[in-house]
């Protein structure tokens, strides 16, 4: 039975602060009507003996003290999850939407599988340790910063850099080698409708719509939907990934919308503040998002995750992508030198890192020589950058013979192994002899980091 | 205490935050008081005239106004017995491991109650006393052997004492089962293996001793150039990807602490279970068993209950000062402190408590204080069964992690005046793969005095060199910054233009960063280096530059020096020579030595 109430005391930004009357639990759902006819949801945040506090999902426009009524639910937020859902589009809420229009479409999830958002901690010792390997077809990614199922691995990017079309590429491209099914779910947390739209002819144009569900949140959609979507989003991938045995990757864009929102509502409720205006639980909020990834003991699926985040102004250290990078198992980074050089996918190799990559590739899933030559790889192109900013200093002639082959292979690096065309899909081979075409500038001995059959079976003699 | 039973009730719920009518008169500040639903646990922290407020360890989710509280009467202790080696907890004290085989859910629900240690298994105890022996505090009663690396002392509990009434013989025992029995002043009382102590409280020990042996932690830019003792203090702050948890898991991995209580407090799952899987399948080098069996892991990952990090800490720390008591040498790595003081200032937020700088408490240097001065080289409460006295070390090696690298936030700068070592993490050397990333001009450490005398012992004569640890340490040092120095200008005019021996600076710095300070953790040979080795390698490297360094007064030029092929040799000592082969190096060292002095015979100039 659900009770409904008028008595509203105050409304500051997302939140309404009633008179309590309610026996309410904390976290319940309450549902909030206006006389429009319109219905937001909303939840218990805080309750005290005089009032009951609710955050509204949606917007608070046209609420009044007076003409608004609250009703509650009984339960703590939950979403339907089936299926059914597979190769559609769904809203904050898991409603389906039509993305052009953005209204509903008639009908909706049917399923007994009705889940709470929040999500249960995964228990450490449940954990097993991520062991295969996603293929991307991006070289870059594939060979130096291979993404490990059940890894969380963020793409910091910068404003106006190509981060939405890595994003699609990933997302059409992505493939699992081993016998579960895989799939793929994009959440779009705060994108603009062109964006949206971007992505969803990117998914058709690749066929391979059938093996995604999008969840979609619009610029300017309300904050407090920003805060649920990738929480719903993940729930659903929890259903998929450890009930039905599927491989899931959760692609979520763009986390600094997440973060913004977060910031709002932090200042809405007059929290006090710590860098940049974050409230200081940034870290445990954005940790709980992340840490719904992993391979569990005795379940055949597994999440991993992409969260994609733009840093204000290209700064690492801003708090979003600085606290993002401390609970993730690495990160991509995009560099706007190489952008503006045209080369995509622009990855700035010596600021990237795959954590969990170190146990998980070699002859079992990869190939023998791959921990050797891409850590060569970013070690000779480390070495090459430095000999380019010589270069700007004294000139190219004075250069030695190990530094012009370093210079070379740092061309070829770029060239023939980092760019790529946003449509191509490569595979493991191809990488890898690309890798090694580049390497095969250096002379042998300057190939330190790779064990000596490594190179006597895949060096191509040049010289 | 009130004998009749008070029940208090929920009269407000802010996130993790309650307040409670009814318990203002019955409960000590920091006792725990359990919630009928869910069977939840808070902790009291504060005490009003007609309220209390409580903070709780988990999730509130469903709870509402009205909800019956009782008073459990007690802080939040740890449960101190055998059972806890390679055992992995929660903040609380609650066994994951248990707890997922016997729920068999992966995911963690709340308000599961488990005891801390098994009850039903069965110890072999050996006694060691006899009836009629007056026995005090810490006075150790007899044996389990917990596993085949590690002996468990059953001791008298703080604060207890008397006549021995009687004693179990020897056999096998639950920790449930009575032990033995003690008349203090008349009274007849009866103990188990197991005590309970409260986390925030330090455990008592006789007195403080000075410092005097080294905590070998097998890396060689720490053992070398920024060395800690046992009972020692060190922070290691480093921005993300600088490799915190690498240098951590090496030091759980390869340290000569007896014990090891790792814990990971804040951080990623996924490193936790790394931890657990790894760490079963390395072998002590000294006692060939698996590492497991002397680690004990505390877990709060970043995504459990931030209330319950706050007490992982100390949990920690508490069930290291145990095994401390029994006179093992016991390192605690906390990974990352930073997490906690968060947690602090989130718990300090709710309250709405005036901040301090950023958003932490003013008591931020109170509490980061009261637990790096629980570590100490001690001499401990009670005796051996010989009688004799004991002592006993706690090493604490806690992980910083200031936002975007920058050390003057608060958490760094206010650890900073806490621990006598400090490993500052540069990101600049994680770029470029140089790892450990620990920077040789930030870090710095109090112990180098302290040492000397032991690493005088463990030295050896070659007769090509004729310096000790100081002055080897010294040398080093001298070349890195003169590296440094050079490096600059070596940029502007290029490295070929620089005179000979400034070149030859240059070099030997490489070879030092590239030979000896970088290490590779996941490498079978590299991942740890002994004493000797480590002298071994240094010494040979410093040969190398002096020999150098006279060729070059003696016209030759760094070009033939750079062909000497015992020099890529030395590049490989660090992961070609296993640790026990210091005679292979001796024989480089021979070999680097014959080819100079057939370089000076061959061109004579």
């Amino acid at each position: 039975m659900s009770v409904s109430y008028t008595n509203i005391e105050k409304i500051i930004g997302p939140l309404i602060y009633l008179r309590n009357n309610h026996d309410t639990s904390y976290g319940e759902v309450v549902s909030v009507h206006t006389p429009d006819g319109k219905i937001r949801m909303g939840e218990v945040i805080e309750i005290s003996k005089e009032s009951i506090i609710i955050e509204v999902f949606g917007e608070t426009d046209g609420i009044s003290a007076t003409n608004t009524r609250v009703t509650f639910k009984g339960e703590p937020f939950k979403v339907k999850l089936s299926t059914d859902m597979i190769g559609k589009v769904f809203n904050y809420i898991g409603e389906p939407i039509d993305i052009s229009t953005r209204r509903m479409l008639p009908g909706k999830v049917i399923s007994s599988q009705n889940r709470e958002i929040e999500g249960s901690p995964i228990n450490p010792c449940a954990r097993e340790a991520p062991r295969e390997i996603i293929q991307t077809g991006i070289s870059a990614i594939d060979g130096l910063f291979t993404l490990i199922k059940g890894q969380k691995l963020p793409i910091f990017s910068g404003q106006g850099m190509p981060h939405n079309r890595l994003a699609a590429q990933i997302v059409t491209q992505a493939s699992s080698t081993s016998e579960k099914p895989f799939l793929i779910i994009f959440c779009g947390i705060g994108i603009l409708q062109d964006e949206a739209a971007f992505f969803l002819d990117e998914f058709k144009r690749s066929g391979k719509m059938q093996h995604i569900i999008s969840f979609l949140n619009f610029a300017d959609d309300p904050i407090m939907e920003r805060l649920i979507i990738p929480h719903v989003s993940l729930t659903a991938a929890e259903y998929f990934a450890y009930d039905l045995g599927m491989d899931v990757l959760v692609v979520l864009i763009d986390i600094t919308n997440y973060a913004e929102a977060l910031r709002e509502l932090s200042s809405a409720k007059e929290e006090i503040p710590s860098r940049k205006g974050y409230p200081g639980y940034l870290y445990s909020n954005l940790a709980a998002l992340y840490e719904r990834t992993g391979c569990l003991a005795g379940k055949q699926g597994s999440i991993t995750q992409i969260p994609i985040l733009s840093m204000p102004n290209d700064d690492i250290s801003h708090p979003i992508p600085d606290t993002t990078g401390f609970i993730t198992e690495g990160q991509v980074v995009l560099n706007r030198d190489l952008f503006k050089r045209n080369l995509y996918p622009p990855v700035e190799v010596l600021a990237s890192i795959s954590r969990l990559m170190k146990d998980a590739i070699g002859e079992r899933t990869t190939r023998k020589d791959h921990a050797d030559i891409s850590s060569q790889a970013i070690a000779s192109y480390s070495e090459a950058l430095e000999i380019r900013s010589l270069i700007s200093i004294v000139g190219e002639e004075g250069l030695k013979d190990n530094q012009n082959r370093l210079l070379d292979f740092a061309r070829s690096f770029e060239q023939a192994f980092l760019r790529q065309d946003i449509h191509e899909n490569r595979t493991l081979a191809e990488t890898f002899s690309r890798l090694w075409e580049s390497l095969s500038k250096l002379s042998r001995h300057q190939l330190t980091r790779v064990h000596r059959e490594h190179i006597d079976e895949y060096y191509q003699e040049t010289w | 205490m009130n004998d009749q039973k008070i029940d208090g009730k929920i009269s407000r719920i802010k996130g993790t935050l309650l307040e409670i009518n009814g318990l203002e008169k019955v409960v000590r500040l920091h006792d725990l008081v359990q919630l009928a639903r869910d069977n939840l646990l808070a902790e009291v922290i504060q005490i009003h005239e007609n309220r209390i407020v409580c903070q709780c360890f988990e999730s509130t989710l469903g709870l509402r106004l009205g909800d019956t509280v009782t008073p459990l009467h007690k802080p939040l202790s740890m449960t101190l017995g055998p059972g806890l080696l390679g055992g992995i907890f929660d903040g609380l004290q609650r066994p994951l491991d248990t707890i997922f085989d016997e729920l068999n859910d992966p995911f963690l629900t709340r308000g599961v109650q488990i005891p801390a240690l098994d009850y039903t298994k069965k110890w072999e105890f050996l006694p060691c006393r006899q009836v009629g022996d007056v026995l005090e505090q810490g006075d150790i009663i007899g044996t389990v052997l917990e596993n085949p690396a590690i002996k468990h002392h059953i001791m008298i509990p703080p604060g207890t004492g008397g006549r021995l009434e009687s004693i179990s013989m020897k056999g096998s025992y639950t920790i449930q089962d009575e032990l033995y029995t003690l008349n203090q002043d008349g009274i007849v009382k009866p103990f188990t293996m197991v005590q309970r102590w409260p986390v925030k409280t330090p455990r008592p020990v006789h007195q403080r001793l000075s410092i005097k042996s080294p905590f070998l932690t097998g890396l060689r830019v720490i053992d070398m150039m920024f060395p800690v003792a046992l009972g020692g203090t060190v922070a290691v702050p480093g921005g993300f990807g600088t490799g915190k948890t690498i240098i951590q898991q090496s030091i759980a991995k390869w340290c000569n602490a007896d014990v090891v209580v790792y814990v990971g407090c804040g951080e990623r799952g996924n490193e936790i279970a790394d931890v657990l899987h790894d760490f079963k399948n390395i072998e002590d080098p000294r006692t060939g068993r698996p590492i497991t069996e002397r680690l004990v892991t505390i877990a709060n990952t970043s995504n459990m209950p931030i209330s319950a990090r706050e007490a992982s800490i100390f949990s920690g720390i508490t069930i290291a000062e145990y095994f401390r008591d029994m006179g093992y040498h016991v390192a605690l790595l906390a990974d990352s402190t930073s997490r906690w003081a968060e947690s602090l200032r989130e718990i300090s937020g709710l309250l709405e408590e005036m901040p301090a700088e950023e958003g932490y408490p003013a008591y931020l240097p109170s509490k980061l204080s009261s637990f790096y001065e629980r570590a100490g080289f001690m001499k401990l409460q009670g005796t051996n069964m010989d009688g004799k006295a004991r002592n006993g070390s706690l090493t604490i090696i806690g992980s910083v992690s200031p936002p975007s690298g920058e050390f003057s936030e608060p958490v760094t700068t206010t650890t900073n005046r806490f621990v006598q070592a400090f490993w500052a993490l540069d990101p600049n050397l994680a770029y470029a793969k140089h790892y450990p990333a620990i920077n040789w001009f930030d870090s710095y450490t109090g112990y180098v005095q302290d040492l000397c005398p032991w690493w005088e012992k463990m030295d050896f004569k070659w007769v090509s060199i004729d310096l000790d640890w100081i002055q080897l340490r010294e040398a080093i040092n001298g070349i890195l910054s003169r590296e440094h120095e050079y490096k600059n200008l070596a940029k502007l005019i290029g490295e070929n233009n620089l005179p000979e021996n400034q070149q030859l600076e240059l070099f030997t710095a490489k070879m030092l960063k590239d030979g000896f300070l970088i290490q590779n953790a996941f490498d079978p040979v590299d991942c740890y280096t002994t004493p000797q080795k480590l002298l071994a390698m240094v010494k040979i490297m410093l040969i190398f530059h002096q020999e150098a360094k006279r060729l070059i007064e003696d016209g030759y030029f760094m070009e033939e020096i750079k062909k000497l092929e015992s020099v890529e040799q030395i590049m490989r000592i660090c992961h070609e020579i296993p640790n026990d082969n210091t005679q292979e190096i001796s024989n480089i060292k021979n070999d680097l030595l014959g080819e100079i002095n057939s370089m000076r015979a061959i061109f004579k100039r």
